[in-house]
């Protein structure tokens, strides 16, 4: 369902950037001005604000799902720690998501084949790695508020919320005054741009990592205090 | 198997569980009877792992369940409340999902899964979704969840709640036959299921064990206790007075009969006394009319009853 909306989204973008190359290519854009790579960055920028709205919903019901149909109560009295618990849901999410990005990234293979020049096979597989990066911090995040709530709804706008504060923290991006750089550095949508250019860099690996790893020990903290809160 | 020792388990000011202390031995099936809100299920999450006590200890095999709860979580299958089921997932993949929790290796899973269905009866719906099935039958994946391991201890809590009669019976029959190998606490509110099933019954009322013993002791333990109907006319305080003076009366409990003025009355009296002559004697002394007397020995509905009555509500209808 929310893959076929998903897709159906795409499709779209896709073909709004092919009629922008086809534009450019009648109306003679200059030679050294890079299409494809221009349409990639275009295509990767909607793209993670799909991501944005799709997370959400992803994990909204994560926890609460398992708590209604009284599966919790299976997994905890189960041989298995928390942090298994909190890792397999964590990664069935983020599996799940990479699904849904499959359509697109045939339909940007498909694009690369056919222009001409032909954008780099690295750029489109940097811009995937820092959407997955990206999704997979929100999904994180996503994750952890719904091992708070039992509300699906309560979880999905919080998640939300949370997800769209930290993306806005690059906002002051143009007056680039000292205390800015700190919050800037904190955006989630910031360390993505280099990776729609095509560049790996590690400093975003790092803030990517420690994001999802920060979020993953809070759901386990979470899930292991469940036990208690029922007290 | 199963050591309990003044396990407390308090819900901000409600003591769910208080004081509770029993042991259950290797392959024994021990019912956990008790009214709805007595704390059965609160003592078998803290069994399982599931949450913590307040206070006191349990030990499942030597393990405590609270620090050593993966040792307890390894050798407990159970069965809660609501049947923990995935209802997108055919029965078959979900009692593989579950036997690999369990840490059932990999090799050894197709057969314990089998083994699984067929105790509860379910080879026939192996590759059905969980969310197309009948009550029953989602009630008997939740028990062949709880088997697919093998456990030592296999904890159930009221496996039998929403079945027909039909499948009541299959239920009892399957639990019966776990017994020997697999160690089993069950718990009911119903009656006749422990006196059909289990071993030993532990009765619990508001947090607090009322009873411990085999369903046999519990019924003989007032088998010679009576209870006496009698039909009569009288002031009923003096009546009640006069009835509760005759010692190795327990209880009287007078209401207005049908007809005029008559009431009936019920006493009742502890084991090993024969109150009936005295009872006659009493009302014809005070040359009141005795209609009817007749007397019938306590059934184990009746030791439940006054185990778990309110003991408020005694001293009322007593007073
Ligand atoms: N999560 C909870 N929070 C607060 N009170 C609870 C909770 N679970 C149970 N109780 C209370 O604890 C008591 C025992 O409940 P329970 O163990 O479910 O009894 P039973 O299974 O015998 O019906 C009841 O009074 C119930 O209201
Ligand atoms: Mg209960």
């Amino acid at each position: 369902m929310t893959a076929f909306f998903f897709n159906v989204i795409l499709s779209e973008v896709i073909k709004q950037s092919f009629q922008m190359e086809m534009q450019g290519m009648r109306f003679g854009a200059p030679s050294d001005f890079d299409v494809p790579a221009a349409v990639m960055r275009n295509f990767f920028g909607i793209l993670s604000t799909l991501v944005l709205f799709f997370t959400p919903i992803l994990t909204m019901s994560v926890y609460a799902e398992e708590r209604k149909r009284g599966t919790m109560e299976l997994l905890m009295t189960s041989p298995v720690s928390e942090l298994e618990i909190v890792l397999g849901k964590y990664l069935a999410s983020l599996s799940l998501f990479a699904l849904m990005l499959l359509p697109t990234a045939s339909y940007m293979i498909f694009m690369c084949l056919r222009s001409d020049p032909r954008p780099p096979w690295s750029m489109l597989a940097a811009g995937y790695a820092g959407v997955l990066l990206l999704g997979g911090s929100l999904l994180a995040l996503g994750s952890f508020v719904s091992s708070l709530t039992e509300n699906q709804l309560i979880a999905a706008v919080i998640t939300f919320a949370a997800s769209l504060f930290i993306w806005v923290l690059d906002i002051g991006r143009s007056t680039d005054s000292g205390g800015g750089t700190v919050l800037q550095y904190l955006s989630v949508i910031r360390h993505y741009e280099d990776f729609t250019r095509g560049v790996i860099d590690t400093s975003n690996l790092i803030y990517y990592a420690s994001f999802i790893v920060l979020f993953v020990f809070l759901t386990v903290r979470s899930v292991d205090s469940m036990r208690w809160r029922r007290a | 198997m199963i050591e309990v020792q003044d396990l407390t388990k308090s819900y901000g000011s409600v003591t769910a569980v208080d004081h509770v202390s029993f042991t259950v031995n290797k392959g024994e099936i021990l019912g956990f009877l008790g009214p709805n809100g007595a704390g059965k299920t609160t003592t078998m999450r803290i069994l399982t792992g599931y949450m913590p006590a307040t206070s006191g200890t349990a030990r499942v095999a030597g393990f405590d369940v609270f620090r050593e709860s993966m040792e307890v979580r390894r050798r407990i299958g159970y069965l809660p409340e609501n049947p923990p089921l995935y209802p997108d997932m055919t029965v078959e993949t979900y009692l593989d999902f579950v036997a690999r929790i369990k840490n059932v290796p990999a090799e050894r899973r197709p057969a314990r899964i089998d083994d699984a269905l067929r105790k509860t009866n379910l080879e026939d719906r192996r590759s059905e979704l969980i969310k197309r099935l009948s009550r029953g039958y989602k009630q008997r994946v939740g028990i062949a969840q709880a088997l697919v391991h093998d456990p030592d201890v296999i904890i159930l809590d009221e496996p039998t709640v929403g079945l027909d009669p039909k499948q009541i019976i299959e239920v009892r029959n399957l639990i019966k036959g776990l017994a020997g190998n697999h160690t089993i606490i069950l718990s009911t509110h119903i009656l006749p299921e422990v006196s059909m099933t289990c071993d030993r019954v532990v009765i619990i009322n508001k947090g607090k064990i009322a009873a411990v013993d085999t369903p046999q002791n519990l019924t003989s333990q007032l088998k010679g206790g009576q209870k006496i109907h009698i039909e009569t006319e009288a002031p009923e305080k003096l009546l009640r007075d006069v009835l509760s003076e005759i010692p190795g009366a327990s209880r009287v409990v007078i209401e207005p009969a049908r007809a005029g003025s008559r009431q009936t009355v019920t006493v009742e009296a502890a084991q090993g006394n024969d109150i009936r002559s005295q009872v006659a004697a009493k009302i014809v002394e005070h040359g009141w009319p005795l209609y009817e007397l007749h007397g019938v020995s306590l059934s184990l509905e009746d030791i439940f009853l006054e185990l778990t009555t309110d003991d408020a509500a005694h001293a009322q209808s007593s007073s």
